[in-house]
């Protein structure tokens, strides 16, 4: 699979045009479900006026695919939502202007859990996404398009959003690398809200070089999201092969009971391999753990079901026959929502509303505090940590869709990252079953330089992210 | 001492448009869209867009800071906004940002004159929130095939001030109101002429009954009203062993009537929860710098009039009641005798400018010097200058062509002195009656001596003359 500085060199050697082609043609004949829209025609006219005019961007002619929640001025952008259908935005988002000013080509909208709304890509309204490994698996999600086009060969790049592992789930489920930064790095400026204080663009690529390239690009300060921080960073320097001295922290709760017994081996041995390599590592304790997965729930239902309000079908999206507007406003919801989506704003509005606000919204509030602190004082003590990012391999389409719960408990060892919004980067780290596992690395507030050369140094001396599916 | 014998207690929920911003509240649309066709001041922000995210207007939280600090408020430490979650077509997130726990300001308190003299109204909070868009209906609003929706104003800059129930009758609502938008208009931070500038909700209870919330009132004179018809209606309940309950009415303008709209069982949850998009802000440095800047408010420039300018405190206040007749006095007091500009600009001009239904802005200070001038040298009457004013706001013109078309020019003290000496020779009674003490007849020979000169006398001159010749 080509990386940006192959791409960079063909588009050289030959043309932007052609390298897209390809990809659209890939993208054509793939069964995998990965876009809900390819943007053909604006994809060709803009590789075409790079080849022409030329563009000195890091990016220049290199296409990349797009979750369908982040907003493209001019491309249907649907959260694979049915209410969202016909709903073209009129402006770019925050970070899809930064990749037209790097000369990145968008081909197309990436596939997802209905408004980011699950772990496996199966709420689409347009359908599952498949695993490029094996297509009777799911590819985790919510960002599975984003994560299965790159794992699969049709795309070299792409971004997906992360409100509580869903961008480093896929990434584990597919053997790709995907990254989730410190809340607050890359703007949300345009980013189709789920749970707003949990969530974060993210990049995908098959290489940790790739990934920090993406993220150098897209990250930054945005003066239109007041929770964008302003700091000057230049992540591609971090990636330096060398460990020495690196504490790395190994939180025991996220080994626990249920985490698959290949995915604990491959853990365990990436540490190993990068004691190896110089780093020490220590047992951290962080006991609120138990606790994440409720808060995060309650949390992101509480914000959704706000978030989500907005789907009215006045302005935009579905609108079914028009009545007095209490009912046009109860059946474009009821018609445009599917089932995921309704039990979140449902059990949402639950959580906020008189009587059981303080038992829920704010007790979860509470344990996010806890947390946090629980990172706090793990990284007293390590300067990453290092756990499983899923504690299983990429599960069948169907296992869990109609079990909720056990859909939710997939979560368990990716959900307390965004609480206390902290970076994680996943990447492949071994195989069970012919199926990639995934770990992350996780960092402190605004030490993304940490985890990407941490994860650069095990990239450098493994070979686990050169593997690929087959037919990618 | 007011006895307040039904136990009146009114508390107002005032809504002021910061309509003097340059933006909107959350985004860089104009608020300059009274003239303009619906929907053309609008964004992915204002329109509520997916992805799309506020970011606070500072000058918006100036303006609320200068409000809290000219109600005698309490600038907080820190604000936060909250969302408040309601289904309205004219919502276009599904939920309003607005303040909850931490608001800007909270409480002050305003002087307004009560039943029984200064009477002082608490103000449990002044805090910031955003305007809705504006729904336009076909025809009524229950007749309505359908509604159109207009985003202009949607996102302007809200400051809600709600007041303690201290308000003991309809008039003291009304003076409250009265006084709150002199106040605002001191600020300089909002034009209260412009179409949906201030809104309020009325919050009433007498004796024996709950409160009752009345919305959609939307001139100080509604409220009076829909107060007024409110007590009416909550007695009427009373007295025939009714429950005064717990609910949300409505103000029929057309009718002057208020109708239920809600019971406190069918209020609304809004579950709020604080705003994720809108960092908490640290406005506790803000304070002392917008402190300084605060201009001088209705109050103290009355006891400055009254010092300055030697004039009497019902001037002063009738002045600085509004603050374009307060900038119009101080212009003219610059040249012109100050008491003497206050007797014009209070008892005359501001009567004729009230009957005419007319703002100061109808009048210029030139001409105002003009008739003061010509008063001031004796060239016309009293009757005359009431008469230019008339004039200038009736038909326009100047006070100097006024005067030589209608021939107001005072007439010499010996044409007075013949008219004076004629009416004693065609009044006989009247000069009997006189004599025999009856001062009041004085007053019919004066009248005469006014006729002969078609009113072009000074009126005390000519008294004057006519005693000299009975004396």
């Amino acid at each position: 699979m080509a990386s940006i500085n192959e791409l960079i060199e063909r588009i050289h050697a030959d043309s932007s045009e052609e390298i897209v082609t390809e990809y659209l043609e890939k993208i054509e004949k793939s069964k995998l479900n990965a876009f809900i829209t390819v943007a053909k025609e604006s994809a060709l006219l803009r590789a075409k006026e790079i080849d022409s005019q030329g563009h000195d961007g890091p990016l220049a002619g290199i296409p990349i695919a797009i979750k369908d929640n982040i907003s493209t001025k001019g491309i249907a952008t649907t959260c694979a939502s049915k209410i969202l259908t016909g709903y073209i935005p009129p402006y770019d988002a925050h970070v899809i202007e930064k990749l037209k000013e790097a000369g990145a080509i968008i081909i197309g909208k990436a596939n997802m859990d209905e408004f980011a709304m699950g772990s496996s890509t199966e709420t689409s309204f347009y359908g599952p996404t498949l695993n490029p490994w094996d297509t009777t698996r799911v590819p985790g999600g919510s960002s599975g398009g984003s994560a299965a086009a790159v794992a699969g060969g049709e795309a070299p790049l792409s971004l997906g959003s992360d409100t509580g592992g869903s961008v480093r789930c896929p990434a584990s489920f597919c053997g790709v690398v995907g990254l989730k930064p410190t809340y607050g790095v890359i703007s949300r400026y345009g980013l189709i809200s789920y749970a707003n204080s949990l969530e974060q663009i993210g990049p995908f690529a098959t290489s940790v070089r790739d990934v920090a390239t993406l993220f150098d690009v897209i990250s930054g300060h945005d003066p239109r999201d007041s929770t964008s921080v302003d700091r000057e960073t230049n992540y591609s320097s971090a990636l330096i092969n060398d460990v020495k001295g690196l504490k790395i922290g190994v939180p025991e709760e996220y080994f626990a009971e249920g985490t698959d017994k290949n995915v604990e081996k491959s853990v365990r041995d990436a540490i190993n391999t990068l004691e190896e390599l110089g780093a020490t590592s220590v047992e951290v304790k962080m006991p609120h753990t138990k606790y994440a997965l409720s808060a995060y729930y309650v949390i992101a239902m509480s914000e959704a079901s706000s978030n989500l309000a907005r789907f009215d079908g006045m302005r935009y999206g579905l609108r079914t026959e028009d009545s007095d507007w209490h009912t046009t406003f109860s059946q474009v919801r009821a018609a445009g929502f599917g089932d995921e989506v309704k039990r979140r704003i449902l059990l949402g509005t639950y959580a906020l509303s008189a009587g059981y606000h303080d038992k829920y919204y704010l007790k979860a509030l509470k344990i996010r505090t806890l947390i946090k602190q629980d990172f706090e004082r793990a990284f007293r003590d390590a300067d990453v940590l290092i756990a499983p990012t899923m504690p299983y391999p990429a599960f069948k389409l169907g296992e869990k869709i109609d079990d909720p719960i056990s859909l939710y408990l997939a979560d368990v060892d990716t959900v307390p990252i965004n609480l206390a919004g902290v970076p994680s980067i996943s990447l492949p780290c071994g195989f069970s079953g012919g199926l990639p596992i995934g770990m992350q690395v996780i960092g402190k507030h605004f030490d993304e330089a940490a985890i990407l050369r941490t994860a650069f140094a095990f990239e450098e001396n493994t070979d686990f992210h050169t593997r690929q599916p087959e037919g990618s | 001492m007011y006895e307040n014998p039904d136990g009146v207690m009114i508390g107002l929920e005032v809504h002021v448009q910061l309509n003097k911003l340059k933006t909107k509240v959350f985004c860089g649309c104009s608020t300059d869209y009274h003239n303009d066709p619906p929907n053309s001041h609008v964004c992915p922000v204002c329109l509520g867009l997916p992805g799309s995210l506020p970011v606070i207007n500072r000058k918006a939280v100036e303006a609320a800071i200068k409000i809290g600090l000219a109600l005698n408020c309490k600038v907080e430490e820190h604000t936060q906004f909250y969302r408040k979650n309601y289904y309205y077509p004219d919502l276009p997130k599904g939920f309003q940002i607005t303040q909850y726990d931490f608001p800007i300001s909270s409480g002050g308190y305003i002087m307004i004159e009560g039943e029984d003299g200064e009477h002082r109204v608490g103000i449990t909070r002044a805090h910031m929130e955003e305007d809705p868009g504006r729904l336009v209906h076909e025809g009524t609003i229950d007749k309505s095939k359908y509604t159109l929706i207009d985003y202009n104003r949607s996102g302007m800059a809200l400051i809600e001030i709600v007041s303690d129930p201290d308000m003991r009758s309809p008039k003291e609502a009304r003076r409250y109101l009265d006084k709150l938008r002199n106040i605002l208009e001191y600020l300089d931070i909002f034009d209260g002429d412009l179409e949906g500038a201030l809104r309020v909700d009325a919050n009433i209870s007498i004796m024996g009954g709950q409160r009752a919330e009345i919305k959609n009132i939307s001139s100080h004179k509604g409220a009076e009203r829909a107060l007024l018809f409110e007590i009416v209606r909550q007695k009427n309940v009373l007295r025939r062993g009714g429950v005064v309950v717990q609910e949300t009415r409505h103000f029929d303008e057309a009718r002057e009537i208020t109708l239920s709209m809600r019971s406190k069982e069918e209020a609304h949850d809004y579950r709020y929860f604080p705003e994720p998009d809108l960092v908490p802000l640290k406005i506790s440095g803000w304070a002392p710098a917008i402190k300084e800047m605060l201009p001088e408010l209705p109050d103290a420039r009355r006891m400055r009039f009254v010092e300055q300018y030697g004039i009497m405190d019902d001037h002063a206040k009738a002045l600085t009641s509004e603050r374009k007749v307060a900038i119009f006095y101080e212009e003219v007091a610059k040249i012109a005798d100050p008491k003497i500009s206050a007797v014009w600009i209070c008892d005359v001009l501001k009567g004729e400018l009230n009957y005419r239904d007319l703002t100061i802005e109808a009048f210029r200070k030139e001409d105002m010097l003009s008739v003061i001038e010509l008063l001031m040298s004796k060239k016309i009457t009293e009757d005359g200058a009431v008469d230019i004013i008339r004039t200038l706001l009736d038909k326009g013109g100047s006070p100097e062509e006024i005067v030589k078309e209608k021939g107001l020019l005072k007439v010499e003290g010996d044409i007075v002195s013949t008219a004076a000496e004629e009416a004693i020779k065609e009044n006989p009674v009247a000069v009997s009656d006189f004599k025999a003490g009856k001062e009041k007849a004085l007053n019919s020979l004066v009248g005469s001596v006014m006729k002969k000169t078609k009113g072009r006398a000074d009126a005390r001159a000519a008294r004057e003359i006519l005693l000299g010749k009975l004396g």
